[in-house]
């Protein structure tokens, strides 16, 4: 978990993200930081975030988007 | 058929009682029934384009869905028999399979609706080239063609990424194609958020149907009141660009912002006030988009549907794709800003080329799109800009001054795009917006020289009060709706605020209610 909250503090500092529940609902992940997000994500766990699954339900809180990655891991295993 | 006719209002006169007198489970039958007597009132034409775009996408869907049901009961009964690879191959084959069927699919629809809107410039451009009579006719666009194509491509790509099932009943499918409220000018909405609300009985509500005409009420009292009025001038306006420069042309901006947001957000709201009548929770469109304080805020909060449709369905497969992702691999040389900004770039601009493209096939819309395009990612790279600066002076930027400059700053922007949707040529916008610049005639502005464009005094003054009216509503719903305070405070208020709105509209509608007014600007797009 650790590096994909790094990640996004990269992106927006000033934003807690152990705690915001509403990441693209309340619009502080926007598209860029969508695609930049999905880049950065493949690059340190290896594995694409297909566009079918950006969705609020996996982009609203770090917590959501981890456990995505997670299965898609397992997936690829 | 228009919103704004008498025809339209019977239309619904005739719709409302029988949609409630028949047996519930009927309520999908009589609507679908209403719907294609509001396409083929419009024309026969875009009734055989609608026919086609629910059985190819109908039987697109199916197929899809029959594929994936195939590929699942031979995967399964390959588990025992075939190696993990062997399988592997299999699902791609299934895979390839659906995919063609999902283009063929988009090339048809998409097709038909790009030979509609480019077809009569296609034929005027290969009559300039090669001297033969022009084809095709800007009359052909059929009334939704462009709203209902994308929701309905959005329901195919949604069953073929396996989001929603395909309906197998093709009748509930036209439903959705057919809706008639989303016809006029969107919103484009997802099957997902409709199909509940579309095929569940529904009983008749005292309340819904008073917060519904509340709705519709102030939907036509923002198009005939103000947009309607407001037209007149910019159309005028526009008609001269030779004549009309200097100031004058920061006054068309500015009555053009407050003539397209009270037509389309007018439009959007007489569309949800019917949903509310029958029961079908439509979709917003606007977040109060000029209150925005940057032009990709605005981007999210002005024809949101339009907005939403395009990053799930063009900007983020087209960013996440193999071949962009390998292009952002190849680029890491450069370094890592590089590589990861060019899928951005690279998905922003087409997505904003084709958004210009879907309002019509003149390249004024092209180039307000790529320049909208051009702006959201200027602002984008000067984010750290911004960030010092908010650092360096925190009171200032956190001041009500500065959040009101930010907001008129975005509103003088996007007016100044939209030059381009005013003049037909890019020539034309450019020199406009230019010459506020080196023409100084404000006397002209100020004195005598809005008298000529085919509004009066008095027109002026009822238009800047309905202005004045959507401000202080766009500035109490920061608060919440202003529609549910009102009603909350009961139905008598509720009834006298409706009569109050249909009232001012019978005095000050523009040419009368229902007498001449115009079409809504965006269902020509």
């Amino acid at each position: 978990m650790e590096p994909l909250l790094e990640i996004l503090h990269d992106l927006h500092p000033d934003t807690d993200f152990t705690r915001e529940t509403r990441l693209l609902d309340d619009g502080i992940l926007v598209s860029f930081d969508i695609v930049m997000l999905v880049t950065r994500i493949e690059e340190e766990y290896g594995v694409l975030i297909p566009a079918k699954a950006i969705t609020p339900e996996h982009f609203n809180s770090a917590t959501a988007l981890y456990a995505l990655i997670r299965t898609l891991l397992e997936q690829d295993d | 058929m228009q919103f704004t006719s008498w025809a339209f209002l019977l239309f619904l006169a005739v719709l409302l009682p029988v949609y409630y007198l028949v047996p519930k489970r009927m309520q999908w039958i009589v609507l679908l029934l209403f719907d294609a007597l509001f396409v083929c009132a419009a024309g026969t034409l875009g009734a055989v384009f609608m026919l086609v775009t629910i059985g190819t996408v109908y039987g697109a869907a199916r197929w899809i869905d029959a594929l994936f049901f195939r590929q699942r009961s031979r995967i399964a009964a390959m588990k025992q028999t075939h190696t993990k690879e062997e399988r592997k191959r299999e699902r791609l084959r299934f895979e390839a399979k659906r995919r063609r069927v999902l283009i063929g699919c988009l090339v048809v629809n998409v097709g038909i609706l790009f030979a509609l809107k480019y077809g009569a410039a296609i034929g005027r451009l290969s009559a300039t080239l090669f001297h033969t009579r022009a084809f095709g006719s800007e009359l052909m666009l059929t009334m939704g063609i462009s709203f209902y194509t994308f929701s309905t491509v959005g329901y195919l790509i949604d069953v073929y990424r396996e989001t929603i099932p395909a309906e197998k009943n093709p009748f509930r499918l036209a439903l959705f194609v057919s809706f008639f409220p989303l016809l006029v000018q969107g919103p484009i909405c997802r099957f997902l958020d409709l199909k509940n609300d579309l095929f569940t009985p529904h009983a008749f509500s005292d309340e819904r149907f008073l917060k519904g005409s509340l709705r519709i009420a102030w939907g036509y009292w923002k198009k005939l009141i103000v947009a309607d009025r407001l037209l007149v001038a910019v159309k005028a306006l526009c008609a001269r660009p030779d004549v009309y420069r200097g100031g004058v042309v920061l006054l068309e901006m500015l009555l053009y912002a407050a003539c397209l947001y009270a037509d389309f957000t007018g439009g959007i709201d007489i569309t949800i006030g019917i949903g509310e009548w029958l029961g079908i929770g439509i979709p917003e469109n606007f977040r109060r988009p000029y209150f925005s304080k940057g032009i990709a805020e605005y981007w999210r909060r002005w024809h949101i549907t339009l907005g939403e449709w395009f990053r799930t369905y063009v900007y983020y497969p087209l960013s996440v794709s193999k071949p962009m992702r390998a292009l952002s691999t190849k680029l890491r040389r450069l370094g890592t800003g590089v590589s990861r900004r060019v899928p951005v770039y690279l998905a922003t601009m087409l997505v904003w080329a084709l958004t210009g493209a879907w309002h019509g096939s003149n390249p004024t819309f092209l180039v307000w799109g790529l320049l909208n395009g051009a702006v959201i990612l200027l602002s984008e790279e000067c984010k750290p800009l911004y960030a010092r600066f908010h650092r360096r002076f925190p009171r200032l930027t956190k001041s009500a001054f500065y959040r009101g400059f930010t907001v008129i700053r975005t509103v003088l922007l996007l007016s100044s795009l939209r030059l381009l949707d005013c003049y037909s040529t890019v020539g034309d916008a450019f020199s406009a917006f230019g010459s506020m610049f080196t023409t100084w005639n404000w006397n002209l502005v100020l004195f005598g020289g809005i008298q000529s464009l085919g509004l009066k005094w008095t027109d002026y003054l009822v238009a800047g009060a309905g202005v004045l009216l959507m401000f202080a509503v766009s500035m109490l719903q920061r608060k919440g709706p202003v529609r549910e305070r009102i009603l909350r405070r009961g139905p008598v208020i509720g009834v006298c605020a409706i009569l109050l709105l249909v009232g001012t509209v019978l005095v000050f509608g523009r040419y009368g209610f229902g007498f001449d007014a115009g079409q809504f600007i965006y269902n020509r797009f």
